[in-house]
């Protein structure tokens, strides 16, 4: 049954003379191109990559895509990543040739359908967020984050006010002070309270006129809600400062909250999250960004604006901070986003969110006696339990358990993340899964758990491979591959 | 209800049950004060069933030109390549695009692999010694490498570049420059193409000093022009600084690889490579460079080694250098990559192989050749650089109405080219013509019929 050519590498199936590939010939009165560039400018030899035929490259990669856990596979309750169904129709949509064969360079004349689909994106992503500037650009979440930073930068420094610091939770996200220090600002931290909400004293005992930003998610981090996201927004708007969410939670509150209306001064969006924008196994995804009107004039360009029945691409305000990539955005993916909102339409995103509350606090009823939740018995989309107890009473640490639930045929939650709870395990269900399959998803931790504990210390058993080596890997790397000697 | 959802009102009543709730609204209120509770229904139409959804899209993307309904000769950065059936089959499967970051080693095998072919692939058309697994696109790819040499540059505060660098990269390199303090020195390359040669070297070697991190050439250039790498790369290390090539995949099947010319960091626009137009994204961000600075590289790295049971695999590796582990002190603030991009680009370069790679080459060289020849015989149209180029070139109109040709393209079903205008002023009765593989010698004859009769118009 085990078949080789998904492990061997293209390079070791290559053999001389092989190909797939084809061109038309070439019937035109112009001299070959070694004659029409300059010798000095042109390798000596064809590029060094592997010759292989169609039919090895399709079963090689058709081999090895099934070495992978995917959402349509299996339940994949990786926390904060929100691994929810990957709608076909969208996939079939995104990719007609009226859409997805647009060049980057043509005049927006030439596009009104695109334009129409991007502009409503703009106002219903407004809608959805409170928030009336909206920017498409942004490639990524994090690539948002940044670009919300330089918005605020630029606002700032409009102002006059140097404000040299940006405040991030401890519980976030890494990218959040990574992002901030490539704007150039200073980043402290704010400490969570033992039940996870922020700390307000140590905000208020960190905030003052240099606080540019406080960077915040909400729900946070542990899938709770702050109920004093009031008091924290109110509390940075008097010292002059701005707030930032970052929206890799908003599959919680769609149609429930909104950003704008609980203080929030900019966010970025994560639609291959939210609006199952597929998660392509890292990447693509994109970051659009909203924000409060007095910022609008910072934006990137282009944006889309509607004239009557037109629509055109607006760029060249002196204000804006200008680009943050080349070409418009990451479209293929804004418009999963756009046919996914309109599938569920206002009333249907409320659902969303609601179900993936139910299922989220659904799952933690059913685990909660064997797992440990410390910041109590209900939450949002998602909860953070900790095997710290597990581990000191039974030897079964996080990753015993992420490593053991790949056997029962379950992707792992993330572990270890968020740093604040001792052996996290993050679960995120996602509105798209069964009680059915959450109820096995529960009974595979119960076995787990009445298990000898040197059998999830030793899993997985059931994959091809088991607990590679990192620490080599990272000690030695190979990156690349090289030949034997005798490979040819 | 329009959409995914599963549970039945039995399901939701027995979960609740469970939970010990009356109601999700019960859940929610506990958490959400009601002063932040939204208390109306958003302002978004109602949902639409499958059949409505997929009607209103086709009506809108028939609105839309492209290049399937359209002859496209569009470049400066995107182009309009064949793309095999095969690629777009692999890349169709669940397997791989509803897929996430391998996290857990053990069940992301595929992906990882795929990753560390990619990576090899890259190094392997490069020259240099190891490759990230993909950034976002061309541009920020090009800003990442910036940013990594003034990391290894210390006190150096300088970028020099050329105008013959795609345009959009430059923007995108001044949004983030504004935020640290450095700068970037432009020199002009004669883009209006009054001497043969291809011309930045001249002046970009001329900036190049102590103070200077980096130089960022593109070549092929924005103008479809030749560079001089090896002198630049030459000049730039004797100042002690990098060297950044932005390249083009496909020209690499002809010509020298950036490692050979001693280039350091390489970066290039992957969309070439097997990934369709989408006006401009989701893209490929192509990156490799010496290996003396793998520890610099910002980005996803896929790494080998072996499990406890002694079998060769793949994990993510050096990942001290995230900001997941290093916060505000990792080498970059990404924390994804393009896999299903790159993973598009493996399955293609594996397709095309050597052969193909250097075939497709050669029918852009000659094709972009054969068309130049032809607009030329128009009196109203110019050829700007006499030198040689790879796939596209800039044609000046005489009659400076360059909106005029375009839309006249446009009528006949032809995108014609790309307005040069609103970057370069001085450019403004100038256009580029990009001729891919995928252009026939009939539908060249097309474009020059078509600016023919636009001739025969005025």
């Amino acid at each position: 049954m085990r078949n080789t050519q998904a492990t061997q590498l293209i390079f070791e199936l290559s053999r001389p003379g092989r190909r797939a590939t084809v061109l038309p010939p070439l019937d035109l009165p112009v001299p070959a191109a070694s004659e029409l560039l300059p010798a000095e400018q042109c390798a000596t030899e064809p590029p060094q990559i592997p010759e292989l035929a169609e039919g090895d490259v399709v079963r090689h990669f058709v081999n090895l895509s099934t070495l992978n856990m995917s959402v349509d596979t299996h339940f994949y309750p990786l926390g904060s990543c929100t691994m929810k169904y990957n709608p076909k129709r969208n996939e079939r949509l995104a990719s007609l040739p009226g859409f997805a064969a647009i060049h980057p360079l043509q005049s927006a004349e030439s596009i009104p359908g695109l334009l129409q689909v991007l502009y409503e994106l703009q106002e219903m992503l407004a809608e959805i967020s409170g928030l009336p500037g909206v920017s498409l650009q942004p490639a990524a979440g994090a690539h948002g984050e940044l670009t919300a930073l330089m918005v605020a930068a630029a606002y700032f420094r409009d102002r006059d006010e140097p404000r040299r610091v940006v405040l991030t939770a401890d519980s976030a996200h890494g990218t959040n002070p990574a992002s901030a220090a490539m704007v150039g600002y200073q980043t402290r931290t704010v400490k969570s309270r033992s039940d996870g909400l922020v700390d307000i004293e140590d905000l208020k005992a960190k905030l003052d006129g240099n606080v540019a930003v406080f960077m915040l998610t909400n729900p946070y981090t542990l899938g709770l809600f702050d109920s004093q996201i009031r008091e924290i927004t109110s509390l940075v708007h008097q010292a002059g400062g701005l707030i930032y969410l970052d929206g890799a939670n908003m599959n919680a509150i769609l149609g429930i909250a909104r950003p704008g209306d609980f203080g929030a001064d900019l966010m970025h969006y994560n639609p291959h999250k939210t609006f199952s924008g597929p998660h392509g196994g890292g990447g693509p995804g994109a970051g659009p960004i909203c924000v409060r009107d007095f910022l609008a004039p910072y934006l990137p360009q282009p944006i889309v604006v509607r004239e009557g029945d037109e629509y055109r691409l607006q760029t060249g305000s002196p204000t804006s901070i200008g680009r943050v990539r080349s070409f418009f955005g990451n479209v293929g993916v804004l418009v999963r986003a756009y046919l996914y909102i309109r599938t569920y339409g206002g009333p249907g995103l409320k659902r969303v969110s609601e179900d993936a509350v139910l299922g989220a606090n659904y799952l933690l009823s059913r685990v909660k006696h064997i797992l440990d939740v410390p910041h109590g018995d209900r939450c949002m989309h998602e909860f953070v339990a900790s095997a710290a107890k597990l581990k000191k009473r039974q030897g079964l640490s996080a990753m015993d358990l992420a490593k053991r639930i790949l056997d029962f045929g379950f992707h792992a939650p993330t572990v270890y993340f968020p740093l604040v709870v001792d052996e996290a395990v993050m679960v995120e269900p996602t509105e798209t899964e069964s009680k059915e399959t959450l109820d096995a998803f529960a009974e595979a931790l119960f076995r787990i758990t009445d298990e000898a504990a040197d059998l999830a210390h030793n899993a997985p058993h059931t994959t091809r491979i088991s607990r590679p080596d990192d620490v080599t890997a990272s000690r030695r790397p190979v990156v690349r591959w090289v030949p034997e000697k005798g490979d040819h | 209800m329009t959409g995914y959802l599963f549970h039945t009102d039995e399901d939701r009543r027995q979960m609740l049950a469970a939970i010990g709730a009356d109601s999700i609204d019960e859940i929610i209120d506990a958490q959400v004060p009601a002063d932040v509770r939204l208390d109306r229904p958003l302002r978004i139409a109602d949902g639409l069933d499958e059949m409505s959804l997929e009607a209103m899209m086709r009506q809108l993307a028939a609105k839309n030109a492209s290049a399937a309904s359209h002859l496209c000769f569009l470049g400066g950065g995107a182009y309009d390549h064949f793309i095999p059936a095969a690629v777009d089959e692999i890349a169709s499967r669940g397997e791989y695009y509803t897929s996430y970051t391998p996290y857990q080693a053990e069940v992301s095998q595929g992906n990882l692999q795929v990753m560390f072919e990619y990576e090899t692939l890259v190094t392997q058309l490069t020259g240099l010694g190891v490759s990230n697994a993909s950034l976002y696109d061309g541009g920020s790819a090009m800003v990442e490498a910036v940013l990594m040499a003034f990391a290894a540059g210390g006190k150096r505060h300088k970028v020099v570049t050329s105008d013959a660098v795609h345009p959009e990269y430059r923007q995108t390199l001044d949004t983030y420059l504004e935020s640290i303090s450095a700068e970037a020195v432009v020199v002009s390359s004669d883009a209006a193409g009054s001497s043969a040669d291809s011309a930045t070297s001249a002046g970009v070697i001329e900036q190049i000093d102590d103070s200077t991190a980096c130089v960022v050439i593109q070549h092929p250039n924005f103008f479809g022009r030749l560079e001089d790498v090896e002198a630049i790369a030459e000049a730039a290390h004797r100042a002690g600084a990098l060297l950044i090539q932005i390249f083009d995949p496909v020209s690499l099947g002809l010509l020298k690889r950036p490692g050979d010319l001693g280039v350091d960091i390489a970066v290039a626009e992957g969309q070439c490579l097997g990934n369709p137009l989408n006006f401009g994204g989701p893209y490929l961000g192509i990156m490799a460079c010496r290996e003396v600075l793998i520890r610099r590289l910002p980005g996803r790295i896929a790494g080998q080694t072996t499990d406890r049971r002694g079998n060769r695999c793949w994990v993510l590796t050096l990942q001290t250098r995230e900001q997941h582990i290093r916060r505000d002190k990792a080498t970059s603030n990404i924390c994804s990559n393009q896999t299903l991009l790159a993973l598009r680009a493996t399955v293609h370069l594996s397709l095309l192989g050597p052969q193909g790679l250097r075939e497709t080459a050669e029918h852009c060289v000659r094709k972009a050749a054969y068309a130049r020849d032809r607009l030329a015989t128009n009196p109203r149209l110019r050829i700007a650089h006499p030198g040689p180029v790879f796939k596209e070139f800039v044609v000046r109109d005489i009659e400076g109405d360059v909106a005029e040709l375009m839309q006249s393209g446009l009528d006949q079903g032809i995108l014609a080219g790309v307005p040069l205008g609103p970057w370069y002023p001085e450019l403004d009765d100038c256009f580029l013509v990009a001729v891919t593989e995928k252009r026939t010698r009939e539908e060249i004859d097309r474009l020059t019929a078509a600016f023919a009769a636009s001739l025969a118009a005025v």
